[in-house]
């Protein structure tokens, strides 16, 4: 039995980010002396002990239902609203597409024949880029949330503590020093946001992660590594750095079907280890010393955790750009959808895509043409981040 | 850095400015003999002193204006530096880390873009609004709540500005490759482009930040003691900010404008000179006049040094340089600190 799923605290309550921590404090106090505590918090339950413990057995079952009706719920909805974005994306642009000629299409793919016109317009050329719309949202979104929810701290998103910008900095040189492409580039910028990641990790370790500490060396590192990334730049010809600037801030313009294999392939690898991993990552959130002794090892479980997560994040990076504020924002989304007893990693991933994807549709149509998704999504992550900001300062410190 | 007496004064202040004095001739010497022609000492002194023509002679004088340009900008940041630090009483506030630059990057792009201009006379007007506005915001932002502006929450809130502007600035460069080309070189901070006819309008804005600098330093250790102290002591808070807020963004914006973002100068010299002479900012802006432009100075050279012929801009070299000394100053905080 673990603790997050024989929850009784009552999830629907519990709305915001800032009483996480309460309620986890919470729920493990409850599992430690259970129906006393419960007992003490429900005065209006009279009669014997063992009506008292019947009630509360039945709560809790019902609790436990509603969480459980709550996520499916969550997922269902959040699959489909995917799945309706992949469609908008695909159908709107210079041309609108009805429905029906893109699931033709998509058919077509499947069984080896091409509709003329069509298979071109919809298959080659919009298809790639929501494609990796999609896949890079779901990286951005799962990454984020297990930094998130392993660092408990919602400023501690990889955009936030640098490791996105070591990310960067390599790719960048990967393409205008080194001539890397493809798959080799997104290895390397895989190495860099690793390098960066282990850095700054390291170097903010006090006995265990400190989070301030971890926030003001990433962004002091950042600011030193986008000094290097426009330094490389300035060496780039001028068609490099036009490619470079768009895809540093975050492009779906690029994405070709050559770009699908290697993202689909650590997506779902990657993807799923996290998701395994979640059950025992979610209980370090009670301490370490508590994990300890439910079983977990610690040490190895962040270290994978947070390894998928930069795995993930850099793959990501190296095929879209960093797409701005995505991998922040879908943690928080999804907790709040879910509630706060409910690992969310798979459906921050899954709200991380339909940002993306509704983003990109957004940036098709703005009135100046040809701006980057990352554009979009960073006028919408930068507002609510400050927003956050305030409401998280006005409770506690930052 | 806490106002507490534990900071040791090894060297006399004399000593101290002798050396800084001297340092800071040698290092103006070294950066005009060195180039992608490294020229003779003698040939510096005939440079400045006779009408000369030959190759060495006008390397000199075309190396001037760049050795002025890098102590005027040093001077600025350095002292930008410590009054922010000072008023906001946070050990790691930087005009860069604040995301002014970027704020004033933002507003330059917006003049290139829409109102076509080119000059670096006229980016300084845009940048300083830009800077400005940027100040003002990360100020608000940061200072929300009931901790006010913790070193933490102001850091973030210029990272978090900086980065939706720098999208900004993309979105519109991205479509306008000619401007990108007058911006990129901008953007990396570099003293290089340095000419007499481009700093004179400027001046009398740094003027105004090192005489503001100066006269609002004693106002700075009132503040150092906590806000109840000051207010009883005399000092006019909000008054005391916004001036020294106005100094900070004069200083840092127009060095801004002439040199584009140069980072950590601001950061890293007002700690160094703390430790040098301690939390008296009436000691410690002197300071900071004469470190900052050495340390510019000499990340210029090293800069023009390491890939010859041709140069790293000084903006790369003080981020290299500054980054690692950044890192050290928050690890060796306390965690309830910072």
């Amino acid at each position: 039995m673990t603790i997050s799923s024989s929850s009784p605290a009552s999830s629907a309550q519990i709305e915001s980010a800032q009483t996480h921590q309460i309620a986890s404090a919470r729920q493990v106090s409850d599992n430690e002396n259970s129906i006393d505590e419960i007992t003490s918090l429900s005065p209006e339950t009279t009669g014997t002990r063992a009506e008292q413990e019947r009630e509360l057995r039945a709560r809790l079952r019902r609790t436990r239902r509603h969480d459980q009706l709550r996520s499916a719920s969550v997922t269902a909805a959040l699959t489909l609203g995917l799945l309706a974005l992949f469609y908008a994306d695909l159908a709107f642009g210079h041309e609108v597409y009805s429905f029906s000629d893109i699931t033709s299409v998509i058919a077509g793919i499947f069984d080896g024949e091409t509709i003329p016109g069509l298979s071109f317009a919809i298959g080659e050329l919009r298809m790639p880029r929501v494609i990796i719309g999609a896949l890079c949202g779901i990286a951005f979104g799962m990454a984020g949330a297990s930094f998130q929810h392993l660092l408990r701290n919602m400023m501690a998103s990889p955009d936030i503590i640098g490791i996105t910008t070591g990310a960067n900095t390599a790719a960048v040189f990967g393409i205008v020093v080194l001539g890397l492409s493809d798959i080799r580039l997104s290895a390397f910028a895989l190495l860099g946001g690793l390098a960066t990641a282990t850095l700054v990790i390291w170097l903010s370790w006090d006995h265990g992660p400190n989070i301030s500490k971890l926030i003001l060396m990433g962004i002091g590192l950042a600011a030193a590594l986008n000094a290097l990334t426009s330094w490389i730049l300035i060496r780039a010809d001028q068609w490099d750095m036009q490619t470079a600037q768009r895809w540093l801030t975050g492009s779906l313009s690029d994405a070709a079907w050559s770009q699908v294999m290697p993202i689909t392939a650590i997506v779902v690898v990657s993807g799923l280890l996290l998701i395994a991993l979640n059950r025992h990552a979610d209980m370090l959130r009670f301490g370490s010393s508590m994990a300890t002794g439910l079983g977990v090892r610690v040490a190895p479980t962040q270290i994978a955790v947070l390894l998928l997560a930069v795995i993930l994040l850099s793959a990501a990076t190296a095929t879209s750009g960093p797409i701005a504020f995505v991998s922040f924002l879908a943690g928080p989304i999804a907790f709040r959808l879910c509630g706060p007893n409910k690992p969310a990693i798979g459906r921050a991933g899954l709200v991380g895509a339909c940002l993306v994807l509704a983003s990109d549709i957004v940036a098709q149509h703005l009135p100046q043409a040809h701006v980057p998704v990352g554009v979009v999504t960073s006028l919408i992550g930068g507002p609510i981040l400050v927003i956050l900001m305030i409401r998280m300062a006005c409770t506690k410190e930052v | 850095m806490t106002a507490t007496k534990e900071h040791t004064r090894r060297i006399s202040p004399a000593l101290l400015y002798a050396l800084l004095v001297v340092g800071t001739i040698i290092m103006a010497m070294l950066s005009v003999m060195f180039g992608s022609r490294i020229v003779a000492p003698s040939d510096v002194v005939r440079g400045l002193t006779s009408g000369a023509s030959d190759i060495a002679a006008s390397a000199v004088r075309t190396r001037i204006p760049r050795t002025v340009l890098g102590i005027l900008i040093g001077a600025a940041l350095a002292m930008a530096g410590a009054l922010m630090q000072g008023v906001s009483r946070n050990p790691l506030a930087d005009p860069s880390l604040l995301g002014l630059n970027t704020g004033a990057a933002f507003a330059i792009v917006i003049a290139i873009t829409f109102f076509n201009l080119a000059t670096p006379a006229s980016y300084v007007w845009i940048a300083l609004v830009g800077s400005a506005a940027t100040a003002a915001l990360v100020w608000a932002v940061g200072s929300i709540g009931r901790f006010g502006a913790t070193p933490l929450k102001l850091t973030l809130a210029g990272a978090v500005l900086s980065s939706v502007l720098s999208s900004l600035t993309s979105a519109l460069l991205l479509p306008r490759a000619q401007n990108m080309a007058t911006y990129r070189f901008w953007e990396v901070g570099g003293i290089s482009g340095a000419r007499f006819n481009l700093m004179l309008p400027i001046l009398p804005l740094f003027a105004l930040g090192f005489i503001i600098a100066f006269a609002i330093a004693p106002s700075l250790n009132a503040l150092a003691l906590g806000d109840e102290m000051a207010v009883g002591l005399g000092t006019r808070l909000t008054l005391v900010r916004v001036i020294a807020w106005t100094g900070a963004v004069l200083l840092c914006s127009s060095a801004t404008a002439l040199a584009g973002p140069i980072g950590f100068v601001g950061l890293v010299i007002p700690h160094a000179a703390r430790l040098l002479v301690g939390s008296d900012y009436r000691r410690i802006m002197p300071l900071c006049a004469f470190m900052g432009p050495l340390l510019l100075l000499a990340a210029d050279v090293i800069g023009r040094v390491v890939t010859r012929p041709a140069d790293v801009e000084v903006g790369i070299v003080t981020a290299i340089i500054g980054a690692p000394i950044f890192l050290v100053l928050i690890r060796r905080r306390k965690v309830s600190e910072v």
